[in-house]
């Protein structure tokens, strides 16, 4: 097996599970500011699966997800994508908006804008945290945006893993809305090599 | 009666006969290359990921490359009772799902898995007969081989048939 990330340990792991919990704190209170609105977030979840069983976390392949993607630039590359499945994202576009619930069926070029600047701050703060924490500086791309089938939308990060290995190392947390309209997914996808960068930054070598 | 569908996973793939059908869902920049055998009824589904394995660290598993699977799975057919030179394919996938100014050759996968495909099925004499690649959507694909019609199922580009 060449995939150095099934040898994590269980220090290793937990580490990351750490810095999934650090992260998606911040980005769950800057989501739960702009929508007035509690939102509680799942334990993080660190999962390293095959590739095909990544998009099954959000619904399966053929789910109807609206993703937000951004590269992270520094020291540790890698991959955020926050999926919504797209009754999701309609919601909170109608809370956005100030619309009545159930008034969004499509996203306007408006719409899609919000949605970016939402996952633009999800992604910063997460980032934030996550370079507080381990003293490495982390940087999001400006972010761009699909509504499609999720196996479709997760490719863009499996392939890039796919050329390294078979298996995804995935920090995964999930977002709910006191009211159960909203459910999200955050994804934090280390390219290859920053896994280690991270690991060492947080003493877990 | 309703005929068997099986299901072909990322980096993957599956053969069969008639009346068994062939279904992949959610391709964004994979291509999911259908082979299929008019006379003998029987035809194959490969779900790539990358063009060339010999590029990548991790090539254990040839059903994700082009350059593997495409060779892999053509022996299998003609173990099941196919004839090579009766073959033929229908690709359809490839797209590019998020758009950036400055896009790197990884986030051009789709169009490069599209090249790809095309010169090794032309280097195998496998007569490319459809082509439905490119777009920045995904797509599910399903190869009914009762009849050889490979569907392409999209969220808001439409369904067609192959």
């Amino acid at each position: 097996m060449t995939d150095e990330i099934l040898n994590l340990s269980e220090d290793q792991l937990d580490a990351l599970r750490e810095i999934g919990n650090v992260g998606a704190g911040n980005s769950a209170t800057a989501l739960s500011q702009i929508i007035s609105r509690k939102i509680d977030m799942s334990v993080p979840k660190v999962a390293i699966m095959p590739l095909g069983d990544v998009p099954d976390v959000v619904g399966g392949p053929d789910a109807m997800v609206v993703g937000v993607f951004l590269r992270v630039y520094g020291l540790a590359p890698g991959s955020v994508l926050f999926l919504l499945p797209r009754d999701s994202a309609f919601y909170l576009i109608d809370m956005l908006m100030g619309k009545e619930r159930g008034s969004t069926k499509t996203l306007d070029f408006m719409d899609e804008s919000a949605l970016m600047e939402i996952g633009n701050i999800l992604a910063g703060s997460y980032l934030n945290a996550l370079s507080h924490f381990t003293k490495l500086t982390l940087l999001p791309s400006i972010p761009a945006l699909a509504l499609d089938m999720a196996g479709a939308i997760l490719s863009v990060v499996l392939v890039q893993l796919g050329q390294m290995g078979d298996h995804a190392l995935v920090i995964e947390t999930e977002f709910l809305s006191e009211d159960d309209g909203i459910r999200g997914h955050f994804f934090l996808i280390p390219d290859p090599g920053s896994l280690n960068t991270i690991l060492t930054a947080v003493g877990v070598k | 009666m309703m005929s068997e569908l099986i299901r072909v996973g990322m980096a993957d793939y599956k053969v069969g006969c008639s009346p068994a059908s062939l279904i992949s869902y959610g391709l964004g920049s994979c291509i999911g290359i259908a082979f299929y055998d008019p006379f003998a009824k029987i035809g194959g589904l490969l779900h790539i990921m990358l063009p060339d394995s010999s590029q990548a660290r991790s090539n254990e598993n040839p059903a994700k490359f082009a350059d593997t699977g495409i060779p892999l799975m053509l022996n299998d057919m003609v173990s099941l009772g196919a004839v090579k030179n009766r073959i033929v394919a229908k690709i359809a996938g490839g797209a590019q799902m998020f758009k950036f100014a400055n896009a790197t050759d990884i986030m051009r996968v789709g169009e490069r898995n599209a090249e790809a495909v095309k010169t090794i099925l032309k280097d195998l004499n496998i007569k490319l007969i459809a082509n439905d690649t490119g777009g920045n959507y995904g797509r599910t694909v399903e190869l009914k081989l009762e009849t050889g019609v490979y569907r392409i199922k999209t969220i808001d580009k439409g369904e067609k048939e192959l």
